[in-house]
């Protein structure tokens, strides 16, 4: 049960927008810039980042909505999102896995983030932009998954449900809901 | 040396934000209705405190000087005086502030180190639901930023005074409109 008086029958982040819609068009305009918007990066990758911090976290909501879109984004490569999860990275180009690498280091703590792990980045042929896409991507994830997990929100337990979620955020993307009726 | 080619000589969060305008527009809104928006039943000084111990506890020297200056200027208390509340010095406080910090620390652990008794504990105190998910989100939000700032090596000025100076004219014109220099 979540731990403050949210909206019924509404999962995870959703339920925290509907709270309180004058933080939530904010959260909800940068993970559409983020995950959507101009970046060398492609929004599956950028979904992968997003799942895989998330799975660090143990955040169940942000990780299988997460991976659940990645799935859509990547088609017939969506066995690379089930590979991650499960620990291998097989598939992934070495840029996307010195990224990953990054992302990880993001998820424990800013300083954690070496030289070297930018300097394995570049060798692989990752940009700035990348690299910055990276980083905000991994640390804007440790926050939607502490305010998801802090609160205690409804996490759906059926995986079908994420599937809906993926389908949607990988067609419509990012947008506040409204209210319920 | 920031890890990336920022094309600007501004410190921490500020040489990110005009190196990437698209996504700092969402990152200073949200942190301008979170600390300074005045409907909300905790101080502009109550929230930049919460914000500076997030900043405290994941060692990010920038965010918990800026924002330790600024929960200063509101509160009317020295630097030393923070440095005491940082580091567990909580007397002069509220109950309810100090129930409050206590769920800040935990969403810095991770979301779920969040327990109903952290909640019943604040609840006890006074704090209302709106004022318990300010915290956590403030919390949240905050391991965001820090990672933003410690994840790319930004630069901060080391003398704590220059904080101390700028607090009074960062706390007039907020988190939006403040001029890029």
């Amino acid at each position: 049960m979540p731990h403050i008086d949210l909206p019924p029958h509404v999962p995870g982040i959703r339920s925290l927008a509907v709270y309180r819609p004058e933080t939530g068009q904010y959260l909800y305009e940068l993970v559409q810039i983020l995950l959507r918007g101009e970046s060398p990066l492609s929004a599956a990758e950028r979904e992968l980042i997003a799942s895989y911090v998330s799975y660090r976290n143990n955040c169940q909501f942000c990780y299988q909505s997460h991976a659940a879109a990645a799935r859509c984004l990547y088609g017939d490569d969506a066995a690379i999102v089930d590979e991650l999860l499960a620990g291998k990275m097989d598939h992934l180009s070495e840029k996307m896995k010195a990224l990953l690498q990054i992302a990880g280091k993001v998820q424990i703590l800013g300083k954690e983030v070496q030289p070297e792990d930018i300097d394995a980045a570049r060798k692989a042929g990752a940009g700035d932009r990348d690299i910055h896409d990276t980083v905000l991507i991994a640390a804007t994830f440790s926050l939607f998954n502490r305010y998801v997990d802090g609160l205690a929100t409804l996490t759906p337990t059926n995986l079908d449900d994420y599937k809906a979620m993926g389908e949607r955020m990988s067609t419509i993307g990012y947008v506040l809901p409204k209210q319920p009726a | 040396m920031p890890y990336i080619d920022l094309q600007n000589e501004l410190p921490g969060i500020r040489g990110l934000m005009a190196y990437s305008p698209a996504t700092a527009k969402p990152l200073n809104e949200l942190a301008e209705i979170l600390l300074r928006s005045d409907e909300n039943s905790l101080s502009r000084g109550e929230r930049e405190l919460i914000a500076t111990y997030v900043s405290y506890k994941n060692d990010c020297f920038f965010c918990q000087n800026v924002h330790g200056a600024l929960a200063g200027y509101y509160l009317r208390l020295g630097i030393a005086e923070i440095d005491a509340i940082k580091a567990g010095e909580r007397r002069q406080l509220s109950r309810k502030m100090q129930a409050l910090l206590q769920i800040a620390a935990a969403v810095q652990q991770g979301g779920k180190s969040v327990t109903p008794s952290h909640i019943e504990a604040a609840r006890n105190a006074g704090a209302s639901d709106r004022e318990i998910h300010d915290t956590v989100l403030i919390a949240a939000a905050f391991c965001m930023y820090n990672r933003y700032v410690d994840g790319l090596a930004t630069w901060a000025p080391q003398d704590r005074q220059f904080y101390v100076e700028r607090a009074p004219q960062r706390a007039a014109e907020g988190y939006i409109n403040t001029p890029l220099k």
